[in-house]
């Protein structure tokens, strides 16, 4: 049934459609006929943040923590170029997610008018796909084909720009006009000889190790991962974004490996005659040194993503398929058995090179920070995190027992993703204990979304693991830079106390490992949100490392 | 896809694309080749036999292996609809040029032969020059540009090279730009190392 309305009316009703009940935006100028049919929407509720790049990693943590398409709205010119980094973080991390951004009008197109920028040109690179759209009468197909780009296949972020005067241009709008995408294809079960190789493999391999990564969490496949794993007792090894899609109490589960992951995940992966990978890219922070990577082992690459196969890493079995799917197929045709020799020597690697080490010192440091916020909440919060070393001792201590419970940055490494991704991922799971795990540096980057949070009374927890450094910078300018240490030091970070309370925001300081517990208890006993500045040491250094483009031969795993 | 060019050899490679007929299309390629500073040595684009949908053909240099691999991203682009690698295929590809010489009537007489051995057509002339229609593949405009340059060259004006996959019945035809069948992994295309083919 075709429906006459105004372009502004045809989006809202098109999102509604897509199930879209949140979304996180700025106003301006060229966007303000969408915000002036609102209204008419109740349905459509609006979290107005404070810099539109918060606004897009909200979306973005509303998108990863419930499966959903996260929305964001912005205006024209520097609105849009603000949502750049967002939509670029969840490229990288195959997020989705829909932004649309207001334009000039279209007689002004081109001619370098007020808040004029070229935002389909660019963020070509930064999106799976994008769109002008000219007309009021495109609008709507245009919104159900970017839900639909933007959640099937590898997930990934859409932009639809509109012109200020299609908003307001009447047009017609069919709900139910079939989407039409020659080019756009949805692999979903993989070819059955694709599958029977790699399970010839699985059936064949003396020490194989499962490595699951974000494809395992965007198709949720978590309960597939753990029968896989159990039928054929094969050690699960998650990368950085595969964490949290295999519960980390569970006897095969095996870290994660690389660069400052566990020294027994990456030696696993060396030792292993058979790499299982779902969903992983093979990214050069699990690789390192290509030519050097797990060269004892064959490797089945299953992915939903054609270019992603042999584009690092050369591999024996690739799967092409949705990895759901891929599982149902597999699993039938892959033998129980105990591998019982090789699980004793993982089990030995892991006693051998614990690499978890929680310093012995009386002062505080992030890794006791971690671990008592993992104690405290029982592993069940949501966590989300910048870049970093605090991204670091989160991922090796934080023990994760829920499915997709970690939020972070991996691809983009986007520092300041942790403050309003922790909102977003708040919004969609009002019941949930959300925890951001900040660096002082990141923290400062979208501090201002504490104002967000506190006007939307969203009971975020932010712990601020505050050295007064870029720590990770004084880390790689000790390694690499002969200790020539620049601009690592922050000699004059604000009082986070004072300035969570001047956004109306709880602020707790905590300087040493007694008041640790108590702290986080009182943090999560507050009905609102909470800053928890954890005053830690700076001289901490992050271990295990394998420095860049080296291998697991290379591996400093702890100088003291 | 068994590779004929040498080990990290850098190449040039025939891709050819189907894809939608819409504004932006190019951008999102060239975009691709860009990122890895690929250099598109030749690019034709035109409507094909498909409503909405157009062809694209071009030519770039780059390793094999990362060629293949933005091959496959362009596959992924969601305007594309069909991408080839078609370059280790059985192709037969053209390009045309028009080329203006300088020509008195002294010179006019030698080009006017070579017109007639290249098999060429003259499709304009004047007191001062001629300007000649080629095709052909690129060796033969090559040739024949390197032999009227003496006369002087006004313009060349050349396209990017289309190319299509033969049909299996005349597969193995030797038309003097493949091998037959028996030498396939020697039909590299003809390119002099060192020339930029920018045009």
């Amino acid at each position: 049934m075709t429906k006459h309305l105004a372009g502004s009316q045809i989006v809202c009703e098109a999102l509604l459609k897509e199930g879209v009940s949140v979304v996180f935006g700025i106003p301006g100028g060229a966007i303000l006929p969408l915000y002036g049919v609102l209204s008419q929407y109740p349905n459509l509720r609006h979290i107005l943040c404070r810099h539109e790049q918060g606004a897009a990693h909200a979306a973005d943590g509303y998108a990863r923590s419930t499966g959903t398409v996260g929305v964001a709205f912005a205006t024209s010119g520097p609105g849009a170029t603000n949502l750049v980094t967002g939509l670029a973080t969840a490229m990288m991390d195959s997020v989705p997610m829909v932004a649309i951004t207001g334009q000039v009008g279209r007689a002004a197109i081109g001619t370098d008018a007020f808040q004029e920028a070229d935002i389909t040109g660019a963020t070509l690179p930064v999106t799976k796909h994008n769109y002008l759209v000219m007309r009021a009468d495109d609008l709507g197909a245009t919104i159900h084909e970017a839900f639909h780009i933007a959640q099937t296949g590898r997930p990934g972020p859409v932009l639809i720009d509109v012109p200020k005067d299609v908003f307001m241009e009447m047009g017609d709008y069919d709900p139910d006009a079939p989407i039409d995408l020659p080019g756009y294809n949805v692999p979903g079960k993989a070819e059955e000889s694709q599958v029977e190789a790699a399970a010839k493999l699985i059936n064949e391999a003396e020490r194989p190790v499962i490595l699951a990564g974000h494809g395992v969490v965007l198709s949720r496949s978590f309960d597939e991962l753990k029968e896989l794993a159990e039928k054929a007792q094969i050690p699960v090894v998650t990368t950085l974004l595969g964490i949290s899609s295999f519960p980390e109490d569970h006897v095969l589960s095996t870290g994660f490996p690389g660069m400052h992951g566990m020294a027994y995940a990456s030696l696993t992966v060396d030792q292993a005659d058979l790499i299982i990978n779902f969903g992983s890219r093979f990214d050069d922070r699990i690789v390192g040194d290509a030519k050097r990577f797990s060269t004892k082992s064959k490797k089945i690459h299953v992915d939903i993503d054609p270019a992603e196969i042999n584009k690092t890493i050369q591999v024996e079995a690739p799967v092409v398929g949705n990895i759901k799917d891929v599982f149902a197929q597999l699993i039938p045709k892959v033998k129980q058995t105990t591998h019982a020799e090789w699980l004793r020597h993982v089990e030995h690697l892991k006693a051998e090179h614990p690499s978890l080490r929680i310093p012995e010192s009386d002062r505080l440091m992030g890794q006791h920070v971690v671990k008592a916020l993992s104690d405290v909440t029982k592993g069940e919060a949501i966590i989300t995190t910048g870049v970093g070393q605090h991204q670091m001792w989160a991922a090796q201590h934080y023990q994760f027992k829920n499915a997709n419970s970690w939020l972070s940055s991996g691809g983009a490494g986007t520092m300041g993703y942790e403050v309003p991704s922790a909102i977003g991922a708040q919004v969609g799971n009002p019941d949930k204990l959300v925890w951001s795990i900040c660096g002082d540096g990141g923290f400062q980057m979208t501090m201002m979304e504490l104002a967000t949070a506190a006007e939307n009374n969203l009971p975020v927890k932010y712990a601020i693991l505050n050295n007064n450094h870029l720590g990770m910078i004084t880390q790689w300018q000790t390694f690499f830079y002969d200790g020539d240490y620049q601009a690592e030091t922050y000699t004059r970070n604000p009082d986070f106390v004072k300035l969570a309370e001047a956004y109306g925001v709880k602020g707790i300081r905590v300087k040493t490992q007694d008041e640790l517990e108590a702290a986080i208890a009182e943090a999560n006993a507050h009905d609102g949100p909470v800053v928890v500045d954890f005053v830690i040491e700076k001289v901490d250094d992050l271990y295990p490392m394998i420095p860049v483009g080296q291998s697991v031969q290379e591996m400093i795993e702890d100088p003291n | 896809m068994a590779d004929s060019a040498p080990q990290n050899g850098s190449f040039q490679r025939t891709i050819s694309a189907i894809v939608q007929d819409k504004p932006g299309v190019l951008a999102r390629i060239a975009g691709l080749f860009r990122r890895r500073g690929f250099n598109i040595a030749s690019l034709a684009v035109g409507r094909s036999e498909r409503p909405g949908l157009s062809r694209m053909t071009f030519v770039v240099e780059g390793p094999d292996e990362v060629v293949r691999h933005v091959a496959a991203q362009l596959d992924r682009l969601i305007d594309v609809v069909e991408v080839h690698d078609i370059s280790e295929q059985n192709i037969v590809w053209r390009e045309l040029a028009l080329i203006k010489v300088t020509a008195d009537a002294e010179a006019r007489r030698e080009i006017l032969e070579l017109v007639n051995i290249f098999r060429v057509n003259v499709i304009d002339i004047g007191a001062e020059s001629l300007t000649v229609e080629i095709s052909g593949g690129r060796q033969k405009i090559d040739s024949f540009i390197e032999l009227v340059r003496k006369f002087g060259l006004e313009e060349v004006i050349r396209t990017g090279r289309v190319a299509t996959l033969r049909g299996t019945l005349i597969e193995g035809e030797d038309d003097g730009l493949f091998q037959s069948e028996a030498s396939k992994a020697t039909y590299i295309l003809p390119v002099t190392t060192g020339e930029s083919g920018s045009v």
